[in-house]
């Protein structure tokens, strides 16, 4: 074959593949173009974090300060109450969202009535809400004024009133209840599927054999849990160093006697770009969120597939 | 055969089950019927579960006078349909062009949905692209592009779906005969997916009708736009306002009548919620099979 001829052969497989491919990319086109817009677009802003932010400059044309942003930032005692929070919490939400869902997925598993299934629907529904009515249940409950908790509850016992978005240290509380009762039921599902996966011939033969109902339970549905429980808590440990927006903000409803309980990097990203205007402050938390929950995916990530693959992100 | 053993277990887990049950249940139920209690009865004796007084009075004055509540709805009605359509055809459309293992750059556009998920500019320079770039602050672009339109883990889902569960037999055979991809895609691959096809739907649609952050964000002028979610919010600030500084509104001459009052506040979360609550029945089976999908992952 001449050299031209295998030109054009080629020529005429690339033309051939162009028609075959060319309708793909143009379906994967607009998924791809929102995610440039989305989530690509916006990380040249990151430089923000080592500038001086000037709103007549802009952000590119801003001056360039380096580290002193990250400096403030760490420095101030705010730095260390925002990581510590958002840490504490949701070392706090992962403990006891997990034991109450494993808890309450055994239950369920065990259960022979058909009522099982309304008890699950119950428990579910509170996750399909927005926090804006999760903050209006809760203020049904804690106003100071017109709440359950003074009018129905203190009162009647001789109590003061507890003016609630006050006195932070209740919040610590009031947010692991809140996290539980709208978290559990969506952690319950996933724990129940695996639950039901197991194979029940196990039980049978161990009942056969006198265990009792708690015994099988301990021994043999916790144990084959155990690769669920460790994979979901190291997927959630890689994202420690993100919170609730909802919870932390909407919740507390912004109070400010409650920010050194309530104040997340989420929550305190927030208020320096939209209240307080404290642009600098608030990109370079935003860059240390980041770039630590990046950390953290990519490690969680390795030791669970260490573990076992089929969990694995990638 | 049951034992004792068993039977005590039954009566254990029917015990806590119940308990668990109505803590989820009981602040809606809270929620409700405060929105049927007479005002006077709520500010004398506050949120109770068995008002002395019932009234309807908070409902009548939201469809009297409460267009905004109104308005509200038609908002967050058309941005769940429009941002849920959306959201399946960007989702559908990308995943299945990755599903195609052959497709030349293939590995490439995985990995640019796949880095979504691990790395993200967070909140402020996503502000500074759709507010200074694309100028869609104020506008109901902003309610429906920033973060809910697609995301990476969807799509991921979708394309592993497809791929396990499209034969390749099926496209090929199709091809051969004619038909062009797109009417593989919507012939075959989507019939043949809508299990998944429903998952994404569903969740999309409740993250529309839930999300409050982008009004919340982006909407500083045009309270016109305001989806239910906002209008909660907003109402719910200005009464922590209000409580908070009541002395100096009072000498201003703006009574806290201004405000709705407080059986009113929760008729209108009752109304916001409904949408949920009603056909959360019809849903929720859909909504399980969803999470244990993505669940382990998720």
């Amino acid at each position: 074959m001449s050299g031209v001829a295998k030109q054009q052969g080629k020529q005429m497989t690339q033309k051939r593949n162009l028609k075959r491919y060319l309708p793909l990319y143009l379906m994967a086109l607009p998924g791809m173009l929102y995610l440039f817009i989305n989530n690509y677009m916006p990380l040249p802003g990151l430089v923000l974090a080592f500038k001086k932010f000037n709103a007549r400059k802009g952000i590119f044309k801003s001056d360039f300060v380096g580290f002193k942003n990250f400096k403030y930032l760490f420095a101030t005692k705010d730095a260390f109450i925002i990581t510590r929070n958002t840490i504490l919490y949701n070392v706090i939400f992962i403990i006891v969202n997990t034991v109450l869902a494993i808890f309450v997925a055994i239950l369920l598993a065990e259960m022979t009535s058909k009522i099982k299934k309304v008890y699950q629907s119950a428990i579910l529904l509170p996750y399909m809400i927005s926090m804006v009515i999760v903050s209006y249940l809760v203020f049904g409950f804690l106003s100071t004024e017109n709440g359950f908790i003074n009018n129905s509850i203190l009162r009647p016992l001789g109590k003061d009133p507890v003016a609630w978005y006050m006195e932070k240290k209740y919040w610590p509380f009031i947010l692991v209840f809140v996290s539980a009762w709208k978290g559990v039921g969506y952690n319950c599902v996933i724990y129940l599927a695996s639950i039901l996966g197991i194979d029940r011939s196990i039980y049978e033969s161990a009942a056969i054999d006198g265990a009792s109902k708690w015994q099988q339970i301990f021994k043999i549905t916790i144990p084959m849990l155990k690769t669920t429980i460790v994979m979901l808590t190291l997927l959630a440990i890689g994202r420690i160093f993100y919170s609730d927006f909802g919870l932390f903000y909407q919740v507390p409803q912004n109070q400010g006697a409650l920010f050194s309980v309530t104040n997340t990097i989420d929550t305190y990203v927030y208020r320096g770009l939209l209240e307080l205007g404290d642009m600098s402050m608030s990109s370079a938390a935003g860059l240390y969120q980041s770039i630590v929950g990046f950390i953290l995916v990519l490690g969680s990530n390795l030791v669970v597939k260490k573990i076992d693959p089929d969990y694995a992100l990638f | 055969m049951r034992t004792r053993d068993e039977r005590n277990f039954q009566i254990f887990a029917h015990v806590i089950m119940i308990i668990l049950s109505l803590l989820a249940v009981v602040p809606f139920a809270l929620l409700v019927i405060s929105s049927f209690t007479d005002n006077d009865t709520l500010v004398a004796n506050g949120y109770s579960f068995t008002p002395e007084k019932w009234s309807t009075y908070a409902y009548e004055y939201i469809f009297k006078t409460g267009n905004s509540v109104m308005h509200a709805y038609g908002i967050s009605i058309v941005l769940t349909i429009v941002g849920t359509l959306a959201a399946l055809v960007l989702t559908t459309l990308l995943a299945y062009a990755l599903s195609k293992p052959d497709l030349p750059g293939r590995s490439i556009m995985l990995f640019l949905v796949f880095f979504t998920l691990l790395f993200n500019g967070g909140l402020v320079p996503t502000y500074m692209v759709y507010s200074n770039m694309l100028k869609m602050k104020n506008t109901f672009w902003a309610l429906l592009v920033p973060g809910l339109m697609m995301n990476g883990f969807n799509v991921m889902l979708m394309k592993s779906y497809f791929c396990s569960s499209i034969p390749g037999e099926i496209l090929d055979a199709a091809y051969i005969d004619g038909a062009s991809e797109f009417q593989t895609f919507s012939k075959i691959a989507l019939p043949l997916s809508k299990p998944i096809v429903a998952t994404i739907g569903l969740f999309s649609g409740i993250a529309y009708w839930n999300d409050w952050m982008n009004g919340y964000i982006y909407l500083t002028k045009r309270t016109d736009l305001y989806s239910v979610q906002n209008l909660l919010n907003r109402m719910m600030q200005n009464i922590q306002y209000l409580s908070q500084n009541s002395a100096h509104i009072q000498d201003a001459g703006v009574g806290l009548a201004s405000i709705p009052s407080v059986s009113v506040r929760m008729a209108m979360a009752t109304v916001g919620v409904l949408p949920i609550l009603v056909s959360y029945p019809f849903i929720q089976g859909n909504f399980v099979k969803g999470i244990t999908l993505g669940g382990v992952k998720g």
